[in-house]
């Protein structure tokens, strides 16, 4: 590599025109499933099925996950509140943690790797197959055929998944509380989890689940149809999905922290 | 009729088809040869709308197919049948479904009945059992699945049929199955066709006409005899190991 490709200037201006060019292609993807959503005939039924496969095929690992964090959290909370603080806190703790941050952020990280890399391999070997310009040839749209389908069993199955987190998590992080506190009660659980609720908590779980739903089904479908030379490009898409989307998903976290729960 | 006029595309800095002019009459055979590398394919996906051309028009029966709108290159697809150098079979779904995928009339793919006819209509048209349309392509050998592409392709009875190198990776037996194929459904079928090859002895037994794409353009187009005729060095290089092995029927 010469000194001038090493210039960080050039490089700074690579990356930005790289990540203009990537938001203008994503942009217009999303248009093209807005367009797309008129042939329902062909997306609605291979929705279905890949809702079936997001959602069952990924429930074991979402609550195995929840379920530890939600424990792993009581005990934290144990070991921490040797102090005089009330002991009903540990419910407010666990509950707030898990809506808030824990249940939808990392559910959209283990379904970024799950489904993500699944998409984007898939979608790469059709690409690199020939499969998508057969696809085309046949004068079968790709988008309607093959990513309108992932993207709405997406953005409706990853709220649902995220929902089970929170209730595992949080039923998991009572369970493992009252096992860390002997003086923890579940009815003091629930006051500390009631006390400090508020109803948009819920909302602003299920907020993130869609905001995460749209980059963990958007991201993977895109790098994966824009796959390049063969086999190694579909190595090379499988993991440029989960890094940009598990980049992206904690980039939308902290925006909508900022954005939502600001004073 | 399908004319390529100064086709020109480059990938990155590697210009691939440097001012290519091709004319393809209807209801001929026309072979497209060259070396591997230098564009037969992407002269093909220039056709039928899957790769732009960097400069040049590409007519096909007059209409350029550059300029048509979504609905107008979906019209103009659905009279191209594209056969693809390794079946690119769809392999999540099974062989039925594969051909039905190439029923092109949206009112025909609808319709089980018919699809299911088709379907084993086309099987038949390239020598293959009906049973075959239960199996996925996992299931098929090399052979088969070229035949199952084939079947694909005719299947929305296409004016046009692209054959992007049908026999590469074929032993001769099936190569020569897959000849007789492209004569045989060229007669029955009425159809015009461009078929990608390296395989010269194949493409003097199918083709009507032959073209040779060397360094980006098309260095000679003519009968089988016109090239048996040829002088051009580049020309006479590239039947040269046919020529010592085998007979041409010109």
């Amino acid at each position: 590599m010469t000194a001038r490709a090493l210039d960080p200037r050039r490089l700074a201006g690579k990356v930005i025109l790289d990540s203009l060019t990537h938001l203008g292609r994503v942009t217009t993807l999303v248009g093209e499933l807005v367009r797309a959503l008129g042939e329902w005939r062909v997306w609605v039924p291979r929705a279905m099925a890949e809702a079936y496969n997001v959602g069952i095929g990924s429930l074991f690992i979402v609550i195995v996950v929840s379920a530890f964090t939600g424990a792993v959290t009581a005990f934290q909370a144990g070991y921490q509140f040797q102090s005089s603080l009330p002991i009903y806190i540990v419910g407010t703790l666990i509950v707030e943690s898990v809506i808030l941050e824990l249940g939808p952020v990392l559910t959209g990280l283990i379904l970024a790797g799950r489904i993500g890399a699944r998409w984007a391999a898939e979608l790469g070997t059709m690409r690199v197959t020939e499969q998508i310009d057969a696809l085309e040839s046949l004068g079968r749209s790709p988008i309607s055929h093959l990513i309108l389908p992932r993207v709405v069993a997406g953005m409706i199955m990853i709220p649902v998944l995220t929902v089970i987190s929170d209730v595992v998590g949080i039923v998991a992080g009572l369970l493992a509380g009252r096992n860390a506190l002997p003086l923890l009660t579940t009815a003091d659980f629930m006051l500390g989890a009631r006390y400090y609720y508020r109803p948009f908590d819920g909302w602003y779980s299920i907020i993130k689940a869609f905001t995460f739903a749209a980059a963990i089904t958007v991201i993977p479908c895109y790098v994966g149809f824009n796959t390049q030379q063969g086999a190694e490009g579909v190595g090379k898409s499988t993991t440029r999905a989960v890094v940009a989307t598990s980049v992206v998903i904690l980039f939308l976290d902290a925006v909508l922290a900022k954005l939502l729960l600001s004073p | 009729m399908i004319q390529l006029r100064g086709i020109r595309k480059a990938f990155g800095s590697q210009v691939v088809l440097d001012g290519v002019d091709f004319d393809v009459q209807e209801g001929e055979t026309v072979a497209l040869l060259g070396p591997s590398g230098t564009g037969k394919s992407v002269t093909l996906k220039t056709i039928i709308g899957l790769i732009r051309p960097d400069a040049g028009t590409v007519l096909v029966d007059d209409k350029d197919v550059w300029r048509l709108d979504r609905a107008g290159l979906q019209a103009l697809r659905s009279m191209i049948g594209y056969v693809f150098q390794y079946g690119a079979l769809f392999d999540s779904i099974d062989v039925f479904e594969n051909i039905r995928l190439g029923l092109t009339d949206e009112r025909e793919y609808a319709d089980l009945g018919f699809a299911r006819e088709r379907a084993a209509e086309c099987l038949r048209l390239v020598n293959l059992p009906p049973e075959v349309a239960q199996k996925t392509p996992g299931e098929l050998s090399g052979g088969m699945k070229k035949r199952v592409g084939i079947a694909r392709a005719i299947a929305g009875r296409p004016k046009y049929l692209l054959w992007d190198e049908p026999t590469s990776g074929l032993d001769p037996i099936n190569a020569d199955i897959i000849d007789s194929l492209v004569t045989r459904l060229g007669e029955e079928l009425g159809v015009t066709s461009i078929v990608v090859t390296h395989d010269v002895r194949g493409a003097f037994r199918v083709a009507d006409r032959l073209a040779l794409l060397m360094d980006g353009r098309i260095v000679l187009q003519g009968t089988p005899a016109e090239f048996l005729a040829s002088t051009d060095p580049r020309v006479h290089a590239f039947l040269q190991r046919d020529r010592d092995t085998t007979h041409f029927a010109a």
